[in-house]
């Protein structure tokens, strides 16, 4: 199997320098459904070092959401090795597991899954609960994390007081909590309207950018691995590219561009106007 | 996760939905509420039990005419007549065992004092019954054995029927009649109140058996006999030897019932017990029931829950809960629905176990270790029905938890 190894995730052809934080060796994720198998992965390889900003793509079915399980620790791969930040996490327990998810990994994902009825701040104290920490440190981190992403003023909103971008947010300072090696975001604006979406990827890059953390997200979206500073695409459980991102698109500068919160409103205004017009136009035809 | 954490979560996932975390803990509150009321129902009872043994003397051997069948019909005790005050001389003199006695002639009458009547139990005995029954006089003194000698016209009285006949006269010294006989009060008994039965012991009118068998029922045998022994353990001894004596004295053949029945105060008194113990045993029982029934609504609702937060679930996994601390989260919500429950059924029970004694004069008796294991069973309850929804909800695959809508 080992020529199935596919040669452009190989060090050289990255663009940071810093220690590798991901490598997986030739891994396999076979699904047995008793009368047939799934391979959603084909053996896979790639390494992500330190800094990096990596974008997974490719289209439903193509291993994508397979990789960033088993990148996450949610899942173990049926073969091949995974080196998450220098220690072999393949062969782990589920307790184990576990520990690694609550140590270096930060979950977002698209439906933000926070818990209902539950304040921003224990929203994001939330993993410094299953870590151990006392109870006055874990307010003191959540409030920092809760700083880090703009939120320190709602920290006692619930969910439903907050807008999606809001609650992406909180999403983001509860993954930043215990201060992961790595943020795996999945299509974290995959609910969010054009601008909001553009707002948290200017987040992920500042992150990236001020603080050296290393991002993986997927996306479907295009226009939003342009952010990411690499792209993987997957395709039928196997790695097919490995780019760096030309042209990258930088979060701020874009939000220059696009209409606020209110010219949005007052544009749909117009448009709502417009179609109106239009529909009794229609209607005066129909006659 | 330290078990502080847990236990806020836990309060918190409850207080979420207060009626159904309501309406769960019912079941375990009808439960222990129930035990706890039936069972201090049931010690009240067994207690009032050994204290109207003990009131109605102790050693005590009672002997009754019984259920003979002169001539084919069967009478029911005190009906026959062959139980006589020879036998109770006879038992004296013979069996060791027994140191006193007192027969007992009965007649229901109606006693007049004044313009005041009262209906009650002319009881014809000897002085020392009232010391085999450990009954001591209130005010006056007891007829003597000369009295009983001459069939005097003399008696004492309990208190009901003081307060009957005299109202608030003093009875000792006047005249009473009894049908048409006058008698004179010597005494009134203190209150012994109800014996175990219930009956009012406090309403009879006691005098020398002799004037009651010629005066009153113009009989020649006596219905009862009140025998003390030594000890007792002498009193169940002495069963046997009085059973083969009377039965001797009566010309009983081999094979033929006895005409008389002879009973001691601890048979009667394990009797009672056994009754009221089968009683709660029995009542405890159906209560548990109840417990159980309120244990399967708590792993059903948990059952819900689990179902309903596997979205949460799946958050907490992914941030770090381990297996353990899912399943630990979700017994422990069990366990303090179901405490919470006993706690407040403790307290039902209480109350209740206090309002039936008030309205109802029953004795409650509440005892600590029915406290003590209703909330031992309760938490048990918690754990035992809990541990399968926290199991289920602590299996459950992270990946899918949180694509679950």
């Amino acid at each position: 199997m080992a020529e199935q190894i596919i040669p452009i995730a190989e060090p050289t052809q990255t663009a940071s320098q810093g220690k590798p934080v991901i490598r997986l060796e030739n891994v396999y994720k076979i699904y047995d459904l008793g009368e047939i198998q799934v391979q959603a992965l084909r053996g896979v390889s790639l390494e992500v070092r330190e800094g990096e900003f990596v974008a997974v793509m490719g289209p439903s079915g193509s291993g994508k959401s397979t990789v960033m399980n088993i990148l996450g620790c949610l899942d173990r791969p049926t073969k091949g090795r995974y080196y998450l930040d220098g220690v072999d996490v393949s062969g782990m327990s589920k307790t184990e597991l576990a520990r690694i998810r609550n140590r270096k990994l930060g979950f977002v994902f698209q439906q933000f899954n926070l818990l209902a009825r539950t304040s921003a701040l224990e929203n994001v104290e939330l993993p410094t609960v299953y870590a151990g920490v006392s109870p006055e440190e874990r307010t003191k981190r959540a409030m920092e994390s809760l700083t880090r992403v703009g939120l320190a003023e709602r920290a006692g909103h619930h969910p439903s007081q907050l807008s999606g971008g809001q609650q992406q947010r909180v999403a983001i300072a509860r993954a930043l909590v215990n201060r992961p090696a790595i943020l795996l975001a999945d299509e974290p604006t995959g609910n969010l309207d054009s601008r909001t979406s553009v707002e948290i990827m200017q987040i992920l890059q500042t992150l990236n950018e001020e603080q050296g953390l290393t991002i993986v997200i997927v996306t479907h979206e295009h226009d939003i691995a342009q952010y990411a500073k690499r792209t993987l695409e997957f395709r039928d459980g196997k790695l097919r590219r490995d780019n760096i991102v030309r042209e990258r698109l930088v979060a701020h500068e874009v939000l220059k561009t696009l209409p606020t919160a209110e010219e949005q409103a007052a544009e749909d205004e117009e448009d709502n106007a417009r179609q109106q017009r239009q529909a009794k136009g229609d209607a005066g035809i129909a006659k | 996760m330290g078990f502080k954490n847990t236990f806020r979560v836990a309060l918190r996932a409850l207080a979420r939905n207060k009626m159904r975390s309501a309406l769960t803990m019912l079941g375990i509150i009808i439960g222990v509420g129930a035990v706890i009321a039936v069972v201090s129902i049931g010690q009240g009872a067994q207690y009032m039990v050994q204290q109207g043994i003990q009131a109605m003397g102790t050693n005590v051997v009672f002997i009754a005419a019984g259920s003979g069948r002169p001539g084919g019909i069967r009478v029911g005790y005190g009906g026959v007549k062959t139980l006589t005050i020879d036998d109770m001389n006879a038992i004296l003199r013979e069996i060791p065992l027994i140191k006193q006695a007192a027969p007992s002639v009965n007649s229901r009458k109606q006693i007049v004092y004044g313009n005041q009547n009262w209906s009650t139990i002319v009881n014809g005995t000897t002085p020392n019954y009232f010391e085999i029954r450990n009954w001591s006089i209130q005010s006056g003194s007891v007829f003597s054995d000369e009295e009983v000698d001459l069939a005097a016209n003399v008696c004492v009285i309990g208190t009901t029927v003081a307060k009957n006949l005299f109202l608030d006269e003093d009875p000792v010294g006047k005249t009473l009649r009894i049908g048409n006989l006058p008698f004179r009060v010597d005494g009134v008994l203190e209150s012994k109140g109800q014996n175990v039965i219930g009956q009012d012991q406090d309403d009879a009118v006691y005098a020398p058996y002799t004037t009651v068998q010629r005066k009153i029922s113009g009989i020649t045998w006596v219905q009862f006999i009140n025998a003390s022994a030594i000890s007792p353990v002498a009193s169940v001894a002495a069963v046997a030897p009085i059973t083969s004596l009377l039965r001797e004295r009566h010309r009983i053949r081999i094979g033929d019932d006895d005409d008389f029945f002879v009973r001691t105060q601890s048979e009667v008194a394990d009797l009672m017990n056994q009754t009221q113990g089968v009683m709660t045993m029995l009542l405890g029982g159906i209560a548990s029931v109840s417990l159980l029934v309120g244990g399967i609504g708590i792993m059903n609702i948990m059952l819900v829950s689990v179902t309903e937060r596997t979205r949460e679930i799946g958050v907490r996994m992914a941030v770090g809960a381990t297996e353990s601390d899912v399943r630990q989260q979700f017994l422990v919500e069990a366990v303090t629905l179901s405490m919470m429950g006993g706690a407040i059924g403790i307290l039902f029970g209480l109350v209740g176990s206090a309002l039936i004694s008030n309205f109802l004069s029953w004795p409650t008796l509440v005892s600590v270790r029915a406290i003590v294991t209703a909330a031992v069973f309760s938490a048990a309850v918690g754990i035992f029905f809990g541990y399968y929804p926290a199991r289920k909800a602590a299996r459950l695959d992270p990946i899918e938890a949180l694509r679950y809508e």
